[in-house]
């Protein structure tokens, strides 16, 4: 860990101002990610401004029926949240299957959908990485690389890696806005696929953010009907990320939505697999994971994928 | 005191505290984390600083510049050590890779600085500024690659009878490969050690170790100083599984810090060390063979296997149990070391009986399947009461059947569906399988020493308690034999100042080191019948009795101390029999018919060990055991980096333990046997039967419950949901 500054602030415009101003500045929200992170020198903010004294820990209802999330409300407390229970139980129920109890409690919602890739080489600072310094190369896309965990769509000749949050795959489903403050104090709005950026010849940008911008809240538009699933598949029974993680809500007649974890650097969604619903997990994954380029360690998540799919539609 | 004959009745077989249920005696303090560890004794040894390691980014090789000055520079570092700067340390006979000093690149994550600074925020950010150049070089890492070696596999271990003959006449043949991952031990405590060697002269070492002689000498070796200049203490160890039976990097670099600052330094293994720096148990590749007549009865075995280590290391020799377990005239077995250049494979609980057992016996489920015989009744008809090696060597005690037949009616074995993959309870398919348990009772010399102040009797041995109950049964053990009540007795372990003892490891240590304690306390007896010159007394209720003589014990002394010492040594009578200890394990599993996730939903174990010494803390060891042995039959694997030669999953995030929510309801059932031939106690080990077949019954339940029957361990989803079949009910 490098020595850092510290600071608290206490609203969110200040800290946007703050973050930017400040050469080698980050956020902390529950620290639950980035002082792991920092403790192995994958991060080396020189400066940190804690954002828990924000205010921002209320979920709210909006005008066209939704809720706005702020964005430090912990994990614990959105997926005990009644009506998140009640109208958007795909949230809760990604919730509940991350993490930890404890780590849940610490755990914020702008935090978790900023946490980093679980790739061990992203990790092994004597590894190789584009993602922790660009242009370094890729361990795990190396000839004996264990790439057993890591992403089949969305990834490029660059990085491989997936995103691991449970929490984004259901906002995902739910076509989730996240809402933040930029740095001259301008609010901006963005739906979380526009949000989150794949890899490309950059792993090192995973999102839109700009220097200094602070995630405020994220919004849920209002309820959508139907059924709401969401199966974490893992090697063991807790306390483990997703080898494929399924998030779906159908209705009665069998339309609905999907998205997926565990596969892409992003929560992963189409609109042409959504309609291929009816039609069955088969036909909703060669649209969804057309294109895939999976390694030979990590082929099995398609034929996973389906399957946990499957599970989900048999279940109805 | 030579045992050195099977022990007769004694004191034991009319016992009122061994053998009976007793909460830990360490356990008040370990809850309210008064029992400390050796990271956290802050107390023993004032203006400590704190050490932290720098470890190599290559495999092999070796370095060819190291620049450590922005270190030096960095705030609150006190000293540097480089590797350079230190001849290579010598290596005490049970340490293959160096641990020290030199260029030369052994293993990935092998240390090559020490930053001893303030605090540890300072240490790990300065070693982090410390610059390394290598001179690469290529190494070997793929165990699959010495397939071929497994058709030529040198000098078999044993060759009895004639195997090529039995297989080539036998009704029923199996023939079949299959793969253990390597293993780390995990344990929660990562290797750690203050040491203060301030001025070069005497060293002091607090440490997390499990074997306190073995430790001093080691360090005398590599620092080349005299043993008896060097205490070691490690009275409370939070899990060691083999992982501390050696001297490690830890201590070393402690000790080089200490030396550099003139000050007592402390040092952790960061948790990445604990799989790529410290040792693990080898994966195997084995190829088995099994040859039966018509009737089920076995003929042969052949059993080849390979494993891998460091150039001078022992591996992980999965075939030993093989020449044993089962009759059959005919066996040959092999195991073939493949040197390798992954960081150094050693003992784990239960070395090569655990690789060996579960592939053995998922063999033995699959010989059954083939004679459309139960596993069990199988197993029974190829019990064997003599070495099948050497039939003029019994085995000293076996009620192996008697484990199998209670477990099968505990369990309700009879009740199971025997045709693969037909029982289904909505998405899940339900499985039973079962596996027998087999390992060796070993016991070493143990020695101890016991002092009677007053009414009081402290008990001094080096013998170390690694979570396992030591503490507990070495006070049972002193206070039934002096005939005092366990209030009266304190035990104190972990100390180089003591007598020596066998130590943790290999299931030896609770038999070896109470019979330590009960050879100190008759050496005690026999001093104070001498003292009151009186002919074989009897010690009860805190008294001495004989003839006329009723005297309290805390009167014996009249304020004086009485002090005993003895060993207990192991006659060679043992070698004209087996020793061992067996169980069965039976098990149901669910695997998700879709996804393949297996979760296991109820394990019983039965266990043949002779006198329990303490049934809650012999308990508390066999369910650590089927805890490990989940975590080896389904998540635990280190994956190798086939170029880069490494453990990938070097973290408790990507090397999966089994947490609680993996651990159904578990049932251990002791059979009531006692082993004459082992010690005075007539007890054997059990921390590590519990884990031997385990990972095998698991794979037959996944068997039982799919219909694919998976070969290569940890039996994860990848490797079954292409034979899964279509998953609709
Ligand atoms: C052992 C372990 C197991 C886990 N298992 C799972 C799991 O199974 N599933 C899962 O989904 N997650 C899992 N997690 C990850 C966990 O969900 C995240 O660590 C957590 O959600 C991060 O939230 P935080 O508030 O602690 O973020 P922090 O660690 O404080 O911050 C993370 C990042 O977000 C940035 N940040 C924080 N808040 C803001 C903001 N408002 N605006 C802009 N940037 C911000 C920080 O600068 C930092 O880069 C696990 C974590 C651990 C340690
Ligand atoms: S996959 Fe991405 S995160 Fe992993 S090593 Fe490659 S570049 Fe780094």
């Amino acid at each position: 860990m490098r020595a850092f500054s510290y600071e608290r602030v206490s609203n969110p415009a200040q800290a946007a101002a703050r973050a930017a101003e400040v050469p080698g500045a980050k956020f902390i929200a529950g620290g639950t990610n980035l002082l792991d992170l920092m403790k192995h020198e994958i991060e080396t903010p020189l400066h940190l401004v804690d954002v828990t004294g924000t205010g921002l820990n209320a979920i709210t209802e909006t005008s066209n029926g939704g809720l706005r999330v702020g964005a430090l409300v912990s994990n614990s407390a959105l997926a005990a949240d009644h009506r998140i229970r009640r109208d958007y139980a795909v949230l809760s129920r990604a919730l509940v299957s991350g993490a930890s109890g404890q780590l849940r409690n610490k755990a914020t919602t702008g935090g978790n959908l900023l946490q980093r890739t679980r790739c061990p080489y992203f990790y092994d600072t004597g590894m190789p990485c584009n993602k922790r310094s660009p242009g370094a190369g890729c361990a795990a896309l190396g000839k004996g690389a264990s790439s057993r965990g890591l992403g089949v769509i969305g990834t490029s000749e660059a990085c491989i890696a997936t995103h691991p949050s449970d929490m984004a795959v259901a906002l995902r489903v739910l076509d989730a806005e996240v809402e933040t403050v930029t740095s001259s104090g301008e609010t901006r709005r963005k739906p979380l696929d526009a949000f989150y950026q794949l890899p490309g010849d950059t792993p090192e940008v995973e999102n839109t953010l700009e220097a200094g911008e602070m995630i405020t809240a994220v919004e849920l538009p209002a309820p959508v009907e139907g059924h709401h699933a969401y199966f974490k598949v893992r090697d063991r029974a807790s306390y483990a990320f997703a080898l494929v993680s399924v998030a779906l809500i159908q209705t009665p007649e069998g339309k609905g939505r999907v998205a997926l974890g565990g596969v892409a650097p992003k929560p992963w969604r189409r609109d042409d697999a959504d309609a291929a619903l009816p039609q069955g997990a088969s036909a909703v994954m060669s649209q969804l994971l057309d294109g895939a380029r999976p390694t030979q360690d990590n082929a099995y998540k398609l034929t996973l994928a389906e399957r946990t799919l499957a599970a989900l539609l048999a279940q109805e | 005191m030579d045992f050195n004959q099977s022990a007769e009745d004694n004191l034991f077989d009319r016992a009122r505290i061994v053998g009976k249920p007793h909460a830990r005696i360490d356990g008040t303090l370990k809850v309210m984390g008064r029992a400390p560890y050796a990271y956290e004794r802050n107390d023993v040894a004032a203006d400590q600083l704190v050490g932290y390691p720098l470890c190599a980014t290559i495999a092999k090789g070796r370095i060819t510049h190291m620049d450590a000055s922005s270190a030096r520079a960095a705030p609150g570092v006190v000293s540097v050590v480089t590797t350079l700067e230190i001849e290579p340390l010598d290596r005490s006979e049970n340490n293959v890779a160096r641990l020290f000093g030199g260029d030369l690149i052994e293993h990935y994550h092998q240390a090559i600085a020490v930053v001893v600074a303030d605090t540890l925020e300072q240490a790990r950010s300065a070693a982090a500024l410390i610059d390394v150049s290598y001179q690469q070089e290529q190494g070997v890492f793929d165990l699959e690659a010495a397939w071929e070696k497994l058709d030529n596999t040198g000098e078999p271990l044993s060759d009895v009878g004639d195997v090529d003959a039995a297989f080539q006449t036998a009704d029923f043949t199996l023939d079949e490969i299959y793969r253990t991952a390597s293993q780390s031990h995990a344990m929660m405590e990562p290797h750690a050690s203050i040491v203060d060697w301030s001025d070069g002269g005497k060293m002091t070492v607090w440490t997390s170790n499990q074997m306190i002689e073995m430790n001093k000498q080691a360090l005398a070796t590599s620092f080349n100083i005299d043993p008896d200049t060097i205490r070691v203490e490690s009275p409370y160890v939070g899990g060691g599984f083999g992982g501390k039976l050696w001297l490690r990097a830890d201590a070393v670099l402690a000790a080089l810090g200490s030396r550099a600052s003139g000050r007592p330094v402390k040092l952790a293994l960061p948790r990445p060390l604990v799989f790529n720096n410290a040792t693990h148990r080898s994966g195997t590749l084995q190829r088995l063979r099994i040859a039966a007549d018509a009737q089920g009865k076995i003929t042969a075995f052949d059993h080849a296997a390979v494993s891998h280590t460091l150039p001078g290391g022992s591996g992980e020799n999965p075939v030993n149990q093989t020449r044993t377990f089962y009759a059959g005239a005919s066996r040959r077995v092999a195991h073939q070391l493949i040197d390798m250049n992954l960081p150094e494979s050693a003992d784990m609980r239960a070395p090569g009986e655990a690789s060996g057992l579960a592939v053995l016996e998922i063999a033995m489920d699959e010989m059954a399947q083939k004679l459309g015989m139960d596993p069990v009744e199988f197993r029974i008809l190829n019990d064997t009461q003599v070495d099948p090696e050497d039939p003029s060597k019994p085995f000293s005690e076996r009620h192996y059947v008697e484990c199998l037949r209670q477990g099968a009616a505990a369990f309700g074995w009879e009740a199971r569906n025997r045709t693969p993959g037909e029982n289904r309870e909505g998405e899940w398919l339900i499985g039973h399988g079962m596996a027998g348990a087999y390992r060796g009772a070993p016991t070493l010399d143990s020695g101890a020493r016991v002092r009677l102040q007053g009414g009081r009797l402290i008990v001094e041995t080096d013998m170390t308690d690694i979570g396992t109950g030591s503490y507990t049964i070495l006070a049972q053990t002193a206070a039934e034999t002096m005939g005092m009540a366990m209030e009266d007795v304190e035990i104190r372990l972990g100390n180089s100042a003591y007598p020596t003892s066998s130590g943790s490891g290999g299931q030896f240590g609770a038999t070896s080191s109470t019979a330590g304690v009960y050879a100190a306390c008759l050496a005690l007896q026999e001093q104070i019948a001498k003292h009151l010159d009186v002919e074989t007394p009897r010690f009860e209720n805190s008294r001495v009795l004989a003839g006329d003589t009723d005297l309290a014990l805390s009167e014996v002394a009249n304020g004086e101390e009485f002090v005993a010492e003895d060993t207990i040594h192991f006659g060679d009578f043992k070698d004209d029999m087996q020793i061992g200890t067996f169980g069965a394990h039976f098990i149901e599993v669910g695997v998700h018919a879709y996804t393949g996730e297996t979760r296991v939903r109820r394990m019983l174990a039965v266990c043949d060990a002779g006198r329990i010494l303490n049934p809650i803390t012999a308990r508390s060891q066999v369910l650590g055991g089927m805890t490990m042995g989940v975590g080896a039959a389904l998540s635990e694997g280190l994956t190798v980096d086939l170029e880069r030669g490494f453990f990938v999953n070097h973290d408790l995030a990507s090397y999966e333990v089994a947490v609680h929510a993996d651990i159904p309801e578990q049932e251990v059932i002791f059979l009531d046997t006692t082993d004459a031939a082992s010690s005075p106690l007539k007890s054997k080990g059990v921390g590590e039967l519990g884990i031997c077949g385990v990972a095998a019954a698991i794979a037959n339940a996944i068997y039982n419950a799919t219909g694919v029957r998976v070969r290569e361990y940890p039996i994860t989803l990848d490797r079954m949901i292409d034979q899964l079949s279509n998953a609709a009910p």
